[in-house]
């Protein structure tokens, strides 16, 4: 809107009150609302894509794409749990497995059988039943290490759980508020599968006398404390351990200038916690059509071919291309952690609570 | 509460000595009908964008399957991690207010006693971090006690994680509303009260405990009581500094809200902060209305004189030097890093949009910051001007004197409750606002309002009433009274009042991160935005911005010391 028509707007609701209002509200609403042709997806902070690839879908489609990031992964999936009776969109993407729960729970999303769905790899299918979620991409929260740090001390980087309470690696793991970040809550879960609801507790004891640091998000984890990436190097990070993502050791390379020929950091592959996001229909979604399309699309071979270099996930889809570098760069993770989502669903508050009691305060 | 950095509180010390007040008068029955009118379109506009808002978000967490569940107050309460977030809060802001009071009064002292070159602009400089956002208070902080900050290239000293920063950040922060409030009054003490008693044998010590030091006192408890409402809801200083390990009521509610989902929780928290903000809004209320009994003022400018003596050359010297160290210098870091790449390169990057945090280039914030803070400072204005000519009539009772503190609440209420219920209470018709611009501005219009209000109401109640009457007599017509009587009067207060809301409003971040759309970001939700992301130039980016809007602020800090009235005092 002009400045003019701001301000034209401004004296309008102030000075006339709700019957300025309602127009206000009417006008803007008719828009969007059930314009057919317009189809909102609602994500976080981190979604990106391919612009060419969506322009495709655009032209195939007939529908315009409006792309609303709101927060990080967190605060979107509880933005859109808040408005879910007038959504902001029509197609939510980015919840996890970790929140999975919170919004089935709340009647965040409404039953849709995506087209294709038949090819998306079986462990990564949930709730068959309803079919109120599409998973799209998924990857692997691990520890990572500073190949340097431990090539230069002739020490064995850890490979394992067990490995990270051991003296040798004491005052060396920095990590993420559970409470607050994505991947915080992933290795507490990664924990709480290792070692069962009753020894998880006993495990961060040892960790936190082992010289834990917590800090409350990825970006200060992994770019200022940690030693091995190109962030935290130029920060003087003096951690070289780090919960990040099995993919953040290729991320190391492509984005390096110039490249390296191997990967700076690696991955302790005995530490992972897998996490699959999955995307739905909004329940009061205005464009159910456009919706689904955006659905099927998601999970249509082009989309999944894009994902992995725009956002640094695996695809889910069976033959979707996983890009050489992943694999050059990094391991696929053989068997990382995994918890049932009801599980989770059952146990999270819980344990993230008793989580912050035990090692933040 | 974050959004709330500006009041200031000039309310007594701006108000004419009571002896040249106009007196209370009876007044027709009109006059109610007419206040109720003036009263109509602000009350209106407080149940609409506060109250129904707050409560819907508040109800949300507390009715669960239909049945309200207050005992859920008492489970909340009961939690040990509640109690020390209670705890922190409390005993922060207590520090927080002590060491301000400490470390701002003898800048107060300065500031009304003596006269010397460059006041007036250093009275500007010491006000622009009290307009500043607090993310850009929390990057300046950052960017000095943080990893890599001045004071950690120079001799390895980080209190980024430590309550020292937090405490330091606050007192920059709180500065200005001592040096204000108590320096104004001080100024206008009559100073011959003290030499009289020192002419009566009184020693120097004895004369300022028994005379200066009970004139002030209700001034230095305003102004605590203030400092403490600040930063027992500081939220952007203790996110950004505080690491995961310190939170206050007001963080909490946010991670509560935000992060955890616990919307009971959270729903408990900001009912205890309304009682609490509530309790220090009444105290501070009635500390108001005891220093406007007898004091015997004086004009400002007759009080201050240059400095004599080594001992006075020494205290002006170290007010100085403290404002230099703890005021200028984290805005100077900031500017430095600002210009850490070659060639403005930071400034240059502004205009691109590669980085992909937003949909739009990061410059586009300024645009959007500067129209969502006129349209804000409009409709504060409007709300804030027509509260104020109802409050300045003297009729008023316990009814208005009601109005007049639920005017002041928005200050201490959880900026992120508000935003979260603006997001679910402002979504259907006829209120259906939320994918609508105008939500931004009404909520930094809130924060607006209660600077209005105070800015307006000493100036419009200065207004002899007897003139208003004669006019009408001679048959002007109320519209026609207003703009030639009262306008003229009032238009320079009316000018100061814009000027603050203006930068509230531009400054607010608490609310607007929550209802800013990612392609509308204002400036505070840009610069966060891109403190949270990895890499230099993102960190750059985020200086330069900070550094644009401190720009911005002073600027108009600068005007509005040019239009600064001498009766009318502060601000």
């Amino acid at each position: 809107m002009s400045t003019t028509g701001k301000f034209t707007a401004v004296v309008a609701v102030t000075g006339l009150g709700l019957a300025a209002l309602t127009a206000c509200g009417s006008s803007d609403s008719g828009d969007e609302g059930s314009g057919s042709k317009t189809v909102t997806l609602v994500s976080h902070d981190s979604f990106a894509y391919t612009k060419a690839v969506l322009k495709d879908f655009e032209k195939e489609s007939g529908y315009k794409v409006k792309v609303l990031k709101d927060g990080d992964a967190g605060t979107a999936v509880n933005k859109a749990i808040l408005t879910k009776d007038n959504p902001q969109g029509d197609v939510f993407f980015g919840v996890d497995n970790t929140l999975l729960s919170r919004a089935l729970d709340n009647g965040l999303f409404q039953s849709y059988e995506a087209k294709g769905s038949d090819l998306i790899l079986p462990q990564y299918r949930v709730d068959q039943d309803k079919h109120r979620v599409t998973p799209i991409d998924s990857g692997d929260i691990c520890v990572n290490y500073d190949k340097a740090y431990f090539d230069k001390r002739k020490l064995a980087p850890p490979t394992s759980f067990d490995d990270l309470i051991k003296p040798e690696y004491k005052n060396l793991l920095v990590t993420e508020n559970a409470s607050t970040s994505s991947p915080g809550l992933g290795f507490l879960l990664g924990t709480a599968a290792k070692y069962g609801d009753d020894g998880w507790q006993d495990y961060w004891k040892k960790l936190k006398s082992n010289g834990v640091k917590v800090v409350d998000g990825w970006e200060q984890a992994y770019n200022v404390e940690f030693s091995g990436s190109a962030g935290g190097k130029k920060a003087k990070g003096d951690r070289p351990l780090v919960v990040s993502y099995a993919s953040s050791p290729p991320a190391e390379v492509i984005y390096a200038d110039p490249k390296p020929k191997t990967a700076p950091t690696g991955v302790a592959d005995g530490t992972c916690f897998r996490q699959v996001e999955y995307a739905g229909l909004l329940s009061n979604a205005k464009n159910t059509k456009g919706g689904k399309a955006l659905i099927d699309f998601l999970i249509t071979k082009k989309f999944q071919d894009d994902m992995p270099l725009n956002m640094f996930v695996y695809p889910v889809r069976e033959v979707a291309q996983v890009p050489p570098e992943f694999t050059k760069f990094g391991p696929a993770v053989e068997n990382p952690e995994t918890l049932d989502p009801a599980k989770i669903a059952d146990n999270r508050d819980e344990w993230v609570k008793s989580w912050t009691s035990l090692v933040l305060k | 509460m974050d959004l709330a950095r500006t009041e200031v509180e000039p309310r007594a010390e701006a108000e004419p000595p009571a002896s040249r007040r106009p007196r209370p008068r009876t007044r027709p029955r009109t006059g109610s009908a007419a206040r109720l009118a003036l009263m109509a379109l602000p009350v209106a506009f407080f149940g609409l964008f506060f109250a129904y808002p707050v409560a819907a978000i508040t109800a949300r967490g507390l009715r669960i399957d239909g049945v309200w569940r207050f005992g859920r107050i008492g489970d909340v309460l009961a939690q040990s991690d509640i109690r020390h977030v209670l705890w922190f809060t409390t005993w922060q802001a207590l520090a927080s207010t002590a060491l301000t009071l400490l470390i701002a009064l003898p800048g107060a002292y300065v500031f009304a006693r003596f006269d010397f070159r460059g006041k007036q602009v250093l009275r500007a400089v010491v006000t622009v971090p009290f307009v500043l956002p607090t993310v850009v208070v929390g990057t300046a902080f950052l960017a000095l006690l943080g990893r890599g900050g001045l004071l950690d290239e120079l001799w390895g000293v980080r209190l980024d994680t430590t309550v020292w920063a937090i405490l330091l950040a606050h007192v920059f922060f709180n500065y200005a509303v001592v040096v204000r409030t108590v320096g104004g009054l001080w100024s206008q003490l009559d100073p011959r009260q003290e030499e009289a008693a020192r002419v009566l044998g009184a020693s120097r010590f004895a004369a300022w405990r028994r005379v200066t030091l009970p004139a002030l006192g209700p001034a230095v408890a305003a102004a605590a009581l203030m400092v403490f409402l600040f930063t027992f809801t500081s939220f952007g200083v203790v996110q950004i500094l505080g690491g995961p390990t310190f939170s206050t009521l007001e963080v909490e509610i946010y991670r509560q809200t935000s992060e955890i989902f616990d919307l009971s929780t959270a729903a408990v928290l900001t009912l205890v902060q309304f009682v609490a903000v509530g309790a220090i809004l009444a105290v501070h209320a009635w500390t108001v209305r005891r220093r406007e009994t007898a004091l015997r003022l004086v004009d400002a400018s007759v009080t201050a004189r240059r400095p004599r003596g080594a001992g006075q050359w020494a205290l002006l010297a170290g007010v100085l030097a403290t404002i230099a160290v703890l005021l200028v210098l984290p805005l100077a870091v900031l500017v430095e890093r600002s210009l850490d790449a070659p060639g403005f390169g930071y400034y240059k990057a502004l205009t691109s949009d590669e980085g992909g945090i937003f949909l739009v280039p990061p410059i586009e914030a300024i645009g959007n910051s500067l129209q969502y803070a006129l349209a804000a400072t409009a409709i504060a204005l409007l709300i804030g001007g027509l509260a104020a000519a109802a409050l300045t009539r003297r009729d008023a009772g316990r009814l208005v004197r009601g109005f007049d503190a639920l005017l002041m609440l928005p200050l201490g209420v959880s900026a992120v409750t508000v935003g979260f219920g603006f997001l679910i209470a402002l979504d259907k018709p006829p209120l259906d606002l939320r994918s609508t611009w105008i939500l931004v501005p009404l909520a930094q219009a809130l924060v607006g309002v209660p600077f209005v209000v105070r800015t307006m109401l000493p100036v419009l109640r200065a207004v002899d009433g007897r003139l208003r009457e004669a006019a009408a007599v001679l048959g002007a017509s109320p519209w026609r009274v207003w703009r030639e009587v009262d306008l003229p009067m009032v238009r320079r207060a009316l000018l100061i009042a814009a000027g603050f809301a203006f930068a509230v409003s531009l400054g607010e971040f608490g609310a607007t991160v929550f209802i800013a759309r990612p392609d509308n970001p204002t400036l505070p939700v840009a610069v966060a935005r891109l403190l949270g992301r990895a890499g230099d130039l993102n960190y750059g980016q985020a200086m330069a911005l900070s550094t644009i809007l401190m720009m911005v602020c002073a600027v108009a800090l600068l005007v509005l010391e040019r239009l600064r009235t001498d009766r009318t005092g502060e601000f």
